[in-house]
């Protein structure tokens, strides 16, 4: 066999070497990952159509409910319920919770793990380019073609519930759902797309640090999951210090952390009053169908010096809610991107 | 010029050293061997040349002084990996724009000629390549860039003689032509008999012997680079169950 001749070298001054550009990056990346990409926006298109088709009659059944004249009137009882029942939140937050934690288990963790695992860092790591460069080059722009497109999603959902936001819909007998509701709070324009890019973050460093594919996934589930119940049950409430009042009568919009009662001054009990209590001071109550409404025990109990109070967030905080959650985690995220291209820089293949 | 030169360098994982106390100076325009029993080192040497790993302990520069993976070296230095990875589920064609585009050098026409000369199509998978070809067109891609050092960790193992005698055929092409240095681990010695000009000897993590093929077979009074080899690496055996 004749090998071909490879000519000589052309001999230049290496001394000061341009890098190669960063834009070559992005032809590479659409070849390494079009097939993570295109099942991103499959996952997100068919997302966006459901949400689209199901919003449109969901926001249709709301007029239809809001113009019925006299509200309250029998007549007006069917657009009502068609509203009413028109959505489960329960089936559909908890998939759309998902998504976020699939993307950076499926599109964020494989990006370094599989390299690893595989070898093709050897590759990669040892042309011109750098490897540093080539890790940020590929995090940086992934992160933000995934965070765009969850954008885009979160826009369109929050748009789809807003119906059940609707600040008059109490008084018509209608849904009126809280905006921080746990469920949906993270699903909206700004909260959303920061969810997917920190879960594609941890998924980038799982991958860097476990250096297998399937591991690295799990983790990465497990991480996001742990994050998400932290970030909701224990830092949302605090990100400003919450409203408290004596006012029973918190409008539906509002986030209610908690409610306790005092006497004199002092902590009396949490939550709803407690059985005892009740007995002592309220047991002559007109019993109803399902036992004496609410507003009848705190009442009674007011008339023996009990003051009920609420702690809550009210509804003008959700944008300022929404942009802290959001800020925090793109810090969150940069940090984790920085520290998997610090550990591709730095740690022994 | 020396492309690679090592002082007290060492490598250690864990407790044990991979590669101690290494001490060398390959010159440039060679065709170095680096050869020894499986698990003596070769690999964490090459590593540490090509900047993929970072030395425990002293110091390794690369193309006459500069640091390992540092700009310059990964520009002057193409790597082929053992068992030669490539991106299994990319075509050939996607395997030369990922070159093309991750370096500053790259020669299309010698890729595209070299290739239609192996008869690899760039359409198919690069997994879907015989392991000759995968190996041919790995080593294609790092000539591509038109290195002035090849480093290639156990390059023909996994290849039937036939694919073997090829690929070094293309090495030496590459030398003798291009000038390209080129430094190559191997346990295959018989391999190395006609293309190394330049023999390192590794055992246990150390260099037991390093220099012109020509001058150790005269020193040593060997005929031929395998017998050198094959004595010197049983007596530094021998010598270390005896001490």
């Amino acid at each position: 066999m004749t090998a071909l001749r490879l000519p000589a070298r052309p001999d230049e001054d290496d001394g000061r070497l341009r890098p190669v550009p960063w834009r070559r990056m992005a032809g590479v990346i659409w070849r390494q990952h079009r097939f993570a990409l295109a099942a991103v926006a499959v996952l997100l298109g068919a997302l966006a159509v459901y949400e689209w088709l199901t919003g449109e009659s969901l926001h249709h059944a709301w007029a239809a409910a809001i113009a019925c004249h006299p509200a309250g009137s029998p007549a007006c009882q069917g657009p009502v319920n068609t509203f009413d029942y028109m959505e489960n939140f329960v089936s559909l937050g908890g998939p759309l919770q998902l998504v976020p934690a699939l993307i950076g288990a499926f599109a964020g963790a494989p990006v370094l793990a599989r390299e690893m695992e595989t070898g093709t860092f050897r590759f990669a790591w040892t042309q011109g380019f750098g490897r540093w460069r080539w890790a940020l080059a590929k995090l940086a722009a992934l992160a933000v073609v995934l965070a765009a497109a969850a954008g885009a999603v979160g826009v369109l959902v929050s748009w789809h519930y807003q119906p059940y936001f609707a600040p008059g819909n109490q008084a018509l007998g209608l849904t009126e759902l809280s905006t921080f509701d746990t469920g949906l709070f993270n699903l909206h324009g700004l909260a959303f797309p920061a969810w997917t890019l920190a879960a594609f973050a941890i998924g980038a460093l799982a991958g860097m640090l476990i250096r297998r594919v399937v591991p690295a996934i799990l983790a990465t589930l497990a991480v996001y999951t742990g994050l998400a119940f932290t970030a909701g049950l224990y830092l949302r409430p605090h990100y400003l210090a919450p409203l408290v009042t004596r006012n029973p009568n918190v409008p539906g919009s509002a986030w209610i952390l908690s409610q306790w009662s005092t006497k004199h001054g002092r902590f009396a009990f949490a939550g709803f009053p407690p059985g005892n209590l009740l007995n002592q001071f309220c047991s002559s109550l007109p019993p109803g169908k399902d036992g004496p409404p609410v507003e009848a025990f705190t009442h009674c109990l007011a008339q023996h010096g009990y003051t009920q109070w609420i702690s809550y967030q009210p509804a003008s905080r959700f944008w300022p809610f929404q942009w802290i959650e959001g800020g925090w985690l793109l810090v969150l995220s940069a940090l984790l991107i920085a520290a998997t291209t610090w550990l591709v820089r730095h740690r022994a293949a | 010029m020396n492309v690679v030169e090592a002082s007290g360098l060492g490598k250690r994982y864990g407790g044990t050293w991979a590669l101690h106390e290494c001490t060398l100076a390959i010159p440039a325009g060679r065709v170095a061997a680096l050869v020894g029993p499986n698990g003596a080192g070769k690999s964490t040497l090459l590593n540490l040349a090509v900047g993929l790993t970072a030395p425990s302990a002293g110091a390794v520069t690369v193309l006459g002084g500069h640091p390992a993976g540092s700009p310059t070296a990964l520009e002057g230095i193409a790597f082929v990996a053992q068992d030669t990875p490539l991106y299994k589920s990319l075509s050939v064609a996607d395997m030369i724009y990922l070159t093309r585009s991750l370096n500053r050098r790259f020669d299309q026409r010698y890729t595209t000629a070299r290739l239609a000369e192996l008869g690899i199509p760039p359409k198919r998978k690069a997994g879907k390549l015989s392991g000759g070809q995968q190996a041919q067109l790995a080593l294609t891609l790092a000539l591509a860039r038109r290195p002035r050092l090849l480093v290639l960790d156990e390059p023909v193992a996994m290849l039937d003689p036939v694919a073997r005698h090829d690929f070094m055929a293309t090495v030496l092409a590459a030398a003798s032509d291009g000038g390209v240095s080129v430094l190559l681990s191997s346990h295959v010695l018989t391999e190395l008999e006609r293309v190394a000009s330049y023999l390192i000897l590794l055992a246990r993590g150390r260099v037991r012997l390093a220099g012109e093929v020509d001058d150790l077979l005269a020193a040593h009074g060997q005929a031929s680079l395998e017998a050198l080899a094959m004595t010197y690496l049983r007596e530094t055996q021998t010598s270390e169950v005896t001490r």
